[in-house]
């Protein structure tokens, strides 16, 4: 497939790998955080990790959308499908993802509520449009790559004239998580987790470029690199980053430079800003309530914003307290470290997020990775 | 469909007529239905007896039985419909256990209001099918439920064949050191029918590889039968869920290299634009087999010999694991599990 086997290039993968396992100093541990789940996922799918010497290691990151969602607002997206009129209308990876009381959107629909798995923002505005009986409602989720659909919905929406679409909004800010991360007690003063340098998002940098992870490498020391989703572009940014490391150098660095460049898709910019505002804050799992991290329609836009038009009583519905999401979303904890991991917690029957999504860091390690835990255990015996 | 005579009187609207609840009352209605549809496009020896079962000899041996619900949607497809896959995905479910299939019976629930011309599309396709592969309907039944409890048509199968003497092939047989090989690339059914599919249609040449396997697997029984350790043909869940169910009921792990999996070019770009695994995909025409090593080679140049399995390849081998891992080494370089399909990756595919 051209364009997509250039970059899982076993061969080359193969030369990097010699590269980053030369450069990498014995004496030194590398430790990178990749942000995104499309990062994480092709980590575990393609085994890059095999690749790696053992002294450069990946830290997962928050940067699954569905993950980070807290339990409440999927609890909130509940009670609205169940609203008598309503169509819900959802990205399909949302549909098992756990809410309190054991119910999920999957459970919901199968109980008798009017949910839809779309795979374009616009085809929740044409269900909208060709069923005008039914309330159509978006579950609008995701980082700054999703926002931009999101908008055009709206905007599609306004210009047909239609009364009867709206989208519940939980979109987040990458740059807001990142902060967050750095901020948080285990990172700054505890020490329990250390992060020496960022794999930075692919998708969500072609938006909103590779300028706001600026001020992350210059007042935190932390290296950058934006790295495209392909397990070469990965390997290449890790080789990246250690050659930052090695030569002392805390920079924003750009490997995909196919798709982003240092100001990011402005147009894009314009309609998001015009159309949301900053939240003053938002609750994520696993980072917890983070000031200024996601958006609202603006008053503008208020007869497009389910929260304003439906009676939805919030739920502060927290995660099952077993469940280590929040510890992995911030990198603390592994997969396998999670006592429900694969006993409780399978794909089968996750119990949190991050087992659901296949950008999950629990999913991932269970889909693909955990013959290696298989492997520690007989290396321990 | 049994116990039916061709009744007096004007026949079906073949063109611009519909299934009515008349069609399953038992009456006239029925029977003209049955007659000029069914029975003009199953007619063999045991329909045209027009009793209320088939009756026939059955070859010395142990018999295979299995039974099959169809519920696809679209009910047209590339490459066959619902009729031609019932068929098939029938005579498949025999033939897996290394047996000569005999006989084939179908039931069909319609729903009110759907076109006979498509009934007749359907019915005749099944025909077709039937006879290319030598395996007679020889008995059914005809129900109908009101609009909206059904959709179109749904189509319930039995088979019954005769396993050679000697012959046990089973899921429960893969051994360390034996070797696991497929009969052609994997995933075309599945990104066929989600090529057609209303909410995401695309265009592709690519065909469903509905197809009837028990001549290739009478040639690999020949070739192979004592170092043949079983067949199977990986429907839902693809060749991913068959390797971990091969691996489960033998207590083995599966070691495979994805570099050596056949997958067409347009699967994969489909599979990668729709966010799937061809790995997960599900077949309509394809096989895995597991054998003895030594017996390897000569059973894939005799799967090669036969136009259903020219693109056969050998994937990997079983392994010693009690975690019953199915492993892969990517082509990438790496290595990783390929677990259980989880969750739905696409609904009434078969």
């Amino acid at each position: 497939m051209k364009y997509v086997d250039e970059y899982r290039d076993g061969e080359l993968a193969r030369a990097i790998a010699a590269t980053i396992a030369a450069e990498a100093r014995p004496e030194r541990i590398y430790r990178f955080m990749e942000f995104c789940g499309g990062h994480t996922h092709a980590i575990s799918r393609y085994g890059v990790e095999d690749l790696l010497p053992p002294n450069v290691r990946m830290i997962h990151g928050p940067g699954c959308p569905v993950c980070v969602l807290p339990v409440g607002r999927i609890d909130e997206a509940i009670a609205l499908a169940r609203l008598p009129d309503v169509t819900l209308c959802t990205y399909g990876d949302l549909m098992r993802v756990p809410a309190s009381g054991g119910i999920s959107l999957t459970k919901a629909k199968a109980g008798g509520a009017d949910i839809r798995m779309v795979y374009s923002t616009l085809d929740a505005v044409r269900i909208a449009e060709s069923e005008p009986d039914r309330k159509v409602v978006f579950f609008a989720i995701g980082f700054e790559t999703t926002t931009p659909p999101t908008a055009m919905a709206v905007l599609a929406a306004q210009k047909k004239g239609l009364s009867n679409f709206s989208i519940f909004c939980n979109h987040v800010l990458t740059p807001a998580a990142i902060l967050a991360i750095f901020e948080s007690p285990e990172v700054k003063t505890l020490g329990a987790v250390e992060i020496d340098g960022f794999v930075g998002p692919a998708h969500v940098s072609t938006v909103i470029g590779t300028r706001p992870y600026e001020p992350f490498a210059r007042n935190y020391h932390k290296p950058v690199v934006i790295s495209g989703f392909e397990p070469l572009d990965v390997m290449q940014s890790i080789l990246m980053l250690v050659r930052q490391m090695n030569e002392d150098r805390s920079e924003v660095e750009n490997q995909y430079i196919r798709a982003v460049t240092r100001d990011g898709n402005l147009r894009a910019q314009a309609i998001v800003a015009d159309m949301f505002e900053l939240r003053e804050s938002f609750e994520w799992r696993g980072l917890g309530q983070v000031a200024n991290s996601a958006l609202r329609l603006r008053d503008a836009y208020a007869a497009f914003d389910a929260e304003r038009i439906f009676p939805i009583a919030r739920s502060n519905a927290q995660d099952n307290p077993a469940c280590e999401c929040g510890a992995i979303l911030r990198g603390v904890k592994k997969p396998a470290e999670c006592k429900l991991f694969g006993t409780a917690c399978t794909p089968e029957t996750p119990m949190g997020s991050c087992m659901v999504s296949s950008e999950g860091a629990c999913a991932a390690h269970w889909t693909y990775g955990r013959f290696r835990d298989a492997a520690k255990m007989r290396a321990a015996e | 469909m049994s116990g039916v005579m061709r009744p007096v009187g004007r026949k079906l609207d073949l063109k611009n007529g519909r299934v009515d609840l008349t069609h399953g009352s038992g009456g006239r209605a029925m029977a003209q239905l049955i007659a000029d549809i069914f029975h003009v496009a199953f007619d063999n020896e045991w329909l045209r007896r027009a009793d209320d079962q088939a009756v026939f000899d059955v070859p010395p041996g142990r018999l295979a039985m299995t039974t099959d619900g169809y519920v696809i949607s679209p009910l047209f497809f590339p490459g066959g419909d619902i009729g031609s896959l019932a068929v098939h995905g029938t005579i498949n479910d025999i033939a897996m256990s290394g047996a000569r299939p005999l006989k084939l019976t179908a039931s069909f629930i319609l729903e009110e209001g759907f076109a006979l011309a498509d009934l007749k599309r359907i019915a005749d396709s099944m025909g077709d099918a039937a006879r290319g592969a030598g395996v007679p309907i020889v008995a059914g039944d005809t129900k109908v439920v009101e609009r909206g409890k059904a959709d179109g048509v749904f189509i319930s199968t039995a088979g019954i064949g005769v396993v050679p003497e000697g012959l046990t092939l089973s899921a429960n047989r893969a051994q360390p050191g034996d070797v696991v090989i497929v009969s052609g690339s994997m995933g075309d059914h599945g990104v066929a029918i989600m090529s057609c599919r209303e909410n995401l249609q695309f265009d592709t040449d690519l065909l469903s590889d509905s197809a009837a396997l028990h001549e290739l697997t009478a040639r690999m029984v020949a070739t192979a039968a004592p170092s043949l350790r079983l067949m199977r043909d990986p429907t839902r869940g693809g060749l991913a869920a068959t390797l971990n169910e091969i691996a489960h009921q033998s207590d083995v792990g599966v070691r495979i290299a994805e570099g050596a999996i056949p997958v067409k070019p347009s699967v994969a770009a489909a599979c990668e634009l729709l966010g799937l695994d061809p790995l997960y995909v599900a077949n309509e025409g394809k096989l895995v087999a597991i054998v003895a090593p030594e017996a390897a080679q000569a059973l894939l140049a005799a799967m090669r010999a036969h136009p259903l399995g020219a693109e056969a390849a050998i994937i990997g081998e079983i392994v010693a694991d009690q975690n019953r891992f199915v492993q892969m080494t990517t082509s990438f370089g790496g290595g990783r599990i390929v677990d259980w399909l989880s969750g739905e990756q696409l609904p009434r595919i078969c």
